[in-house]
């Protein structure tokens, strides 16, 4: 996949927050129209209900408008102004929902395309019996056989029992070109709505119709299952307190009020709808409006890196994570070990040297032995032989002998480990030579792996295996440092090799010759210490880790039993993405409370603004208090109210974009957040209010 | 604003840093049941008090540790059952002895009885009564002063209580309330009030049991001069930040306070032990920065308000300066002026040392005065005012001003915290749903009863032979109209909500509805704001501890302490600026 390339820490979206394939632009018309649609279904009071913040607004609206139309049928003076401030809480509301259904309009258009998808193919049913039998693929259930041929779309989730055959998964991962799937091993799972391009495969179905991953994914892309999360519901429960908090602070306003008139004796307590406008511009409708749209955007984002993730409480957990387990090989390295040069011992020439590690490797198909071909073709130009017209016999790797070869014109070329090829030699009545055991300890010290070259008795040298580190991990890795992630790497590999590796690539700590179960009590471990671990994997026997994980990201190459187990799973099975999951999820939860403290901080000139105009004619002198200079009670009410309301919509992009996020300790990146969302919070309405004002005047509206 | 009068305040605060780190140490160990230096001394008596009240032990011999539900449960059966004693003391205190006056259940009705054993339960120490013309000396020593003694250990202890939340991980139990009630007095409270009750005596307070004496005035007028034990009242009452006076004229009667040394020791009294407790907290959680944070947050919101106060009671009133009443302080030989409004204020302390008794007092939850917070000027009178209405948590009440603080470093946490880019968590605890909800619940409770009964009250209206009041408005038993009189009831009902006790003055209060309003309003405040509290601390006990790396949010720095300030008073600001704008703050304008 595409995004492993380093970033730089300057870059703002730095650990690679950069646009996945399936990006659409934030304001994507028919998106736009859809929530439009949307954002007035939402305005039934039993959906509203749910957001207890925008549902008080919504209350207060619907007082507004009523008590509008009384003063309309009454024919009382101030129409203007009521209608004025009926209309513009409607529009909060309906701003509030707008975010709401613009978040999830980008799930549910990505959904529809997966739909369209999901034709009701006809499948191959194998009977008790072995003949084939055309039912319809939602006719399947658990457990039955069918089989597929080039261009059958696959009728369900399954296990390959019989076969091999390249798969077009694009309709899931989006990526054209072809995998392997085959019976056993690893590769063995294919989903519902793929299709076979060559080969045959039969397949047991794993899951019945509406549960398949196609049905799964549909549903988390449209937000249908979306729950709350727990961080989520507990910011509900502050501002619904705060809510409650400002609902007695105005109700209480009220007495106070008549107690004060009736002693200035002039002026007149506030009516509702002045009351109703206060305890509206107080309340947090900044964060109640954009807390659901928060989430849904941060999913979609996490969507958009091509990852699937179950939850957003996963999400969020992913902010948190404070270990990160990667596993060495295609996370941290590239994959497979390459040969990068060859010693020679004894007066062998380098040449000689190559020729037999070439001509032993021939037939092995392993990327480490196709690597010393290439390498001995870049280096001493040395060409493959067509060893048919030799008498050539090859000799397999097995774990007995732990060594592959030829035997190549009466010549007993060999190649393995140090203590294998020295048995060997020794069996053979040679002696394995000091040098060849100092450069293979040499190799190992590095965290290379040395492969000792054998002719007949006689050792010719050793060849370096080398795993590479990709690119720019280093950074990365400090990176995650700096944001207080330590990183394992996990690796079969002796602690040696381990360990060279290790420091190469930056990581905090690593755990060598690994098993799935050291893997699972290493989670436990730092789980018990209070830590928070999100790992990556694909094999079945990475399926308890997986599951024990708080963040667990199956590859969609892996097996079902891991997909199952993860809370996320990566289309393009990069393992490297894990990284920028936890990115995201910090991102979301820094977008939280940036729109929190941005919200509460807000309150501070509404008060300047409308306490002066509320006893504007009981206390006079209270028009000190109007430090913005607003011209008259109504346009200074007005102005507030339009403001709350504008402040929504012009905080949507920021709400589904998500907050910048820059790799940096907490201390650094509190402060700077502080100063933004607090203080700018503190200030922006101000200005804000005034602007507003002004034009309410410029335009006689208030 | 005068040097000598900031040396004075200087003096005062250093008096306090010096203390906090020594006494904070004591605390610790003391309330963890470790060995202290009384130990040898005060260990048996320990022992004696569990085995006679049958507290539960341990297989360790100690006292068994409690759920949050068992301590909440101890807590309030000790509550109900000592209140209902004070209340029966009161009611019977003729056939109680020392009782040289021969005050009866005349003197004490129903109602008042019910208010004075919620206000010492509560450690509000509200006063509807005079008590020297009320109660008997020994309700006053027996009951009054014992409760002083007790609502401050049964603070501190759930000041503990939490703060064993945060330090303790995967466990249960959160202390013993009977072992915490128990070592908070014995080897705190008692040692420390018997000194300095022998140090105020020197100073001149009384400290008997004899017959009021009848004098004649040099203006030849007879008057009654009340007499009593009060040093001993004298010192828990400012020791335990309980601030009933043995007086009606509190602290600035003679005999409660004779000189301006007992004045600046008084003070102190008053943030000693909350001053101490923050340094406990800090080396009960392992880590003293944080104790140090709350420490520095709460010393930026006493200067502000000392600043404040000092501020505009040395600056008088237009009015006063119309009168031709010299407003600069002079110091020459022969002229030598306080100047500012010396109006309710005692010669003998001044204007500073007025300003910072009365925002020391209401920083804490003390409600000690020595000098009348309602001839404050507007602004003045605020700081008071709001002081209490922040929560009391400017080093606040004994054990009470730590675990408000500590509610208010939650909800920092909470609304800021996830701008790390974490889910929030203080002190390694993640704060979660159930924080957050009690949280909220005791900040919207004490909220609503300060509202809702100081709105009620100030257009409440009573029938003729009304039981409740005297007839007409409730707003009338104020002594002034306007809006001093609203600040007059919005006070009464911030000190009782805020458990502070002190009065702003100038309303009646011994009436059967403001008896009853002012009862529920010290219970809610005490009560609603301790259960959620425990419940906190038994959530937060029951979590695992994350370890502090480089992605945690620092609780210890200057940013965390200005966040800290940042909240305490926007929140209450937000919360109570309506209802100030049409008090003290019009009232200032309108000068």
């Amino acid at each position: 996949m595409t995004n492993a390339a380093p970033e730089t820490p300057e870059d703002s979206t730095s650990l690679g927050l950069s646009r996945g394939k399936r990006a659409r632009p934030l304001f994507d018309p028919p998106i736009v129209r859809r929530a439009i649609a949307d954002s007035i279904v939402k305005l039934n009071p039993r959906t509203l209900a749910r957001n207890p913040v925008m549902f008080v607004v919504e209350v207060g609206a619907a007082l507004t408008t009523l008590l509008l139309f009384k003063t309309i049928a009454t024919g009382g003076g101030g129409i203007g102004f009521e209608l004025q401030i009926a209309a513009w809480l409607w529009f909060t509301v309906f701003f509030a929902n707008f975010a709401e259904a613009m978040a999830e309009g980008r799930g549910k258009a990505q959904a529809d395309s997966l739909r369209k998808t999901k034709s009701d193919a006809m499948a191959k049913k194998l009977t008790a019996a072995g003949k084939v039998e055309m039912v319809p693929a939602s006719a399947l259930r658990k457990d039955d056989v069918c089989l597929c041929e080039p261009n059958d779309v696959i009728p369900g989730d399954g296990d390959v029992i019989e076969g091999i055959a390249s798969v077009d998964e694009s309709v899931i991962t989006g990526e054209s070109a072809p995998v392997i799937r085959e019976s056993g091993g690893d590769r063995s799972a294919v989903t519902g709505g793929t299709k076979v391009l060559s080969d045959y495969i039969k397949v047991r179905i794993t899951s019945n119709p509406g549960e398949t991953f196609l049905d799964r994914m549909i549903a988390l892309v449209e937000g249908a299952q979306r729950q709350k999360t727990p961080n989520e519901i507990a910011l509900n429960i502050m501002i619904a307190g705060l809510t409650l908090i400002f609902l007695f602070a105005v109700i209480t306003l009220a007495p106070f009020a008549q107690y004060s008139v009736a002693h200035a004796k002039t002026g007149a307590v506030p009516g509702v709808i002045v009351l109703v406008s206060l305890l509206v511009c107080l309340i947090p409708t900044t964060i109640g409006g954009l807390l659901s749209a928060i989430g849904i955007a941060g999913m979609d984002r996490v969507m958009q890196h091509n990852v699937l993730a179950m939850s957003g409480k996963a999400v969020e957990a992913a902010g948190d994570v404070n270990t990160l387990l990667l596993d060495k090989t295609g996370t941290i390295t590239l994959g497979n070990r390459q040969a990068v040069e060859f010693i020679p011992v004894d007066g062998v020439t380098a040449a000689e040297l190559a020729d037999a590690a070439q001509l032993s490797s021939l037939a092995d198909e392993t990327p480490e032995g196709r690597s010393i071909v290439v390498l001995a073709k870049e280096k001493y130009g040395l060409r493959g032989r067509d060893i048919a017209e030799h008498e050539a016999e090859f000799i397999a790797f097995t774990a007995q002998t732990r060594m592959s070869g030829i035997n190549f014109e009466g010549n007993q070329i060999r190649k393995g480990a140090t203590g294998s090829v020295r048995q060997f030699i020794e069996e053979n009545g040679g002696v394995f030579p000091q040098k060849a055991s100092d450069t293979a300890d040499a190799i190992s010290r590095t965290g290379g792996t040395p492969l000792v070259v054998s002719m007949n008795n006689r050792v010719l040298g050793v060849i370096h295996l080398k795993d590479i580190v990709k690119g720019g991990m280093k950074e990365r890795f400090a990176q995650m440092r700096m944001m207080g992630i330590r990183t394992v790497m996990i690796t079969g590999d002796n602690p040696l090799t381990a360990a060279a590796i290790a420091a190469e690539a930056g990581v905090d700590d690593f755990l060598a010759q690994a098993t799935p179960q050291d893997k699972l009590e290493l989670i436990r471990k730092e789980q018990a210490g209070g830590r928070l671990v999100a790992m990556t994997g694909d094999g079945t026997n990475d399926a308890p880790a997986l599951a024990q994980a708080d963040v667990g990201v199956a590859m969609n190459t892996g097996t079902m039993a891991a997909k199952e187990a993860g809370n996320m799973v990566d289309l393009d099975s990069n393992p490297t993405k894990l990284i920028e999951v936890v990115a995201i999820g910090k991102q979301l939860l820094i977008t939280r409370g940036a729109l929190t403290t941005f919200s509460i901080a807000n309150d501070v000139a509404k008060y300047f603004a409308i306490i002066p105009a509320m006893f504007a004619v009981t206390y006079p002198p209270l028009n000190r208090l109007n430090i913005m200079g607003l011209h008259t009670p109504e346009s200074a009410i007005l102005a507030a109210v339009i403001f709350n309301a504008l402040i929504i919509i012009a905080l949507v992009p920021l709400a589904l974009r998500g907050v910048k996020y820059r790799p940096l300790s907490a201390g650094a990146l509190l402060q700077r957040n502080l100063l933004v969302y607090g203080l700018g919070g503190v200030l922006a309405p101000f200005p804000g209010i005034w602007i507003i004002d002004r034009l309410l005047a410029v335009l006689h509206l208030a | 604003m005068t040097s000598n009068g900031w040396l004075q305040i200087a003096i005062f605060f250093a008096l306090v840093v010096a203390c906090t780190k020594p006494l904070g140490i004591f605390i610790a160990n003391v309330m963890e049941g470790r060995g202290t230096w009384l130990s040898p001394v005060l260990r048996p008596f320990e022992n004696l008090i569990y085995k006679l009240c049958g507290v539960r032990r341990g297989d360790d011999g100690l006292p068994a540790e409690q759920t949050w539900t068992r301590y909440a449960a101890s807590l309030l059966a000790f509550s109900a059952f000592s209140t209902l004693l004070l209340y029966a003391m009161q009611r019977l205190q003729i056939l109680l002895p020392f009782n040289p006056r021969g005050f009866s259940a005349n003197t004490v009705s129903p109602d008042l009885a019910f208010n004075t054993a919620v206000s010492f339960n509560t450690n509000t120490n509200w006063q509807n009564y005079v008590p020297e013309t009320t109660l008997s000396y020994f309700v006053q020593m027996a009951g009054l002063t014992v409760h002083n003694f007790l609502s401050a250990a049964a603070g501190l202890g759930i000041a503990m209580a939490l703060v064993r939340g945060f330090a303790r991980h995967s466990v249960q139990t959160i202390g013993n309330f009977w072992a915490d009630l128990t070592r908070a007095t014995l080897y705190i409270l008692l040692p420390l009030s018997f000194v300095i009750a022998l140090v105020l005596c020197s100073q001149g307070v009384i400290q008997n049991l004899n017959a009021y004496t009848a004098v004649t005035t040099l203006e030849g007028v007879k008057q009654t001069i009340a007499q009593g034990p009060v040093a001993s009242q004298e010192a828990i009452k400012m020791l335990g930040t309980n601030g009933g006076g043995f007086f009606n004229a509190n602290s600035a009667h003679p005999f409660e306070n004779p000189t301006a040394f007992t004045n600046l020791l008084e003070m102190f009294l008053i943030f000693l032990i909350p001053a101490a407790l923050t340094y406990t907290f800090g080396k009960m959680v392992r880590d003293t920065r944080q104790g140090w944070a709350l420490f520095a947050a709460m010393t930026i919101l006493w200067f502000a308000g000392t600043l404040t106060a000092y501020h505009f009671e040395q600056q008088g009133t237009p009015a006063l300066r119309k009168a031709g009443i010299e407003m600069t302080a002079t110091s020459t030989a022969a002229s030598a002026q306080s100047g500012g409004n010396m109006e309710g204020k005692e010669t003998r302390f001044g204007i500073a040392n007025t300003a910072l008794f009365a925002t020391v007092t209401t920083d804490a939850s003390c409600g000690a005065i020595n000098g009348w917070h309602d001839s404050f000027t507007p602004l003045g009178g605020l700081v008071p005012l709001f002081n209490i209405q922040l929560g009391e948590v400017v080093f606040g009440g004994v054990g009470a001003g730590l675990y408000g603080m500590l509610m208010f470093a939650i909800l920092a946490v909470f609304i800021a915290g996830l701008m790390v880019g974490r889910t929030p968590e203080y002190l390694g605890k993640k704060i979660e749903k159930k924080e957050v909800k009690m949280a909220m619940i005791a900040m919207l409770v004490l909220a609503a009863s300060i509202l809702f009964f100081a709105g009620a009250s100030s257009v409440a209206e009573f029938a003729k032979n009304s039981y409740w009041n005297t007839p007409g408005p409730a707003a009338a038993n104020t002594n002034n109209p306007g809006a001093h009189g609203l600040s007059e009831i919005l006070y009464a009902f911030t000190s009782a909500t805020g458990n502070n006790g002190s009065a702003f003055g100038g309303l009646n209060g011994n009436t059967v509805w403001y008896n009853l309003t002012l009862g529920f309003a010290m219970l809610i405040g005490r009560f609603m704001m301790l259960l959620p509290l425990l419940a906190i601390a038994g959530s937060l006990a029951g979590k695992k501890q994350i370890p502090v790396s480089a992605g945690t949010f620092p609780t210890h720095g200057p940013l965390f302490v200005s966040l800290l300030v940042g909240v305490v008073v926007i929140v209450g600001a937000l919360t109570y600026f309506p209802a100030l704008s049409l008090g003290p703050i019009v009232e200032h304008l309108m000068l």
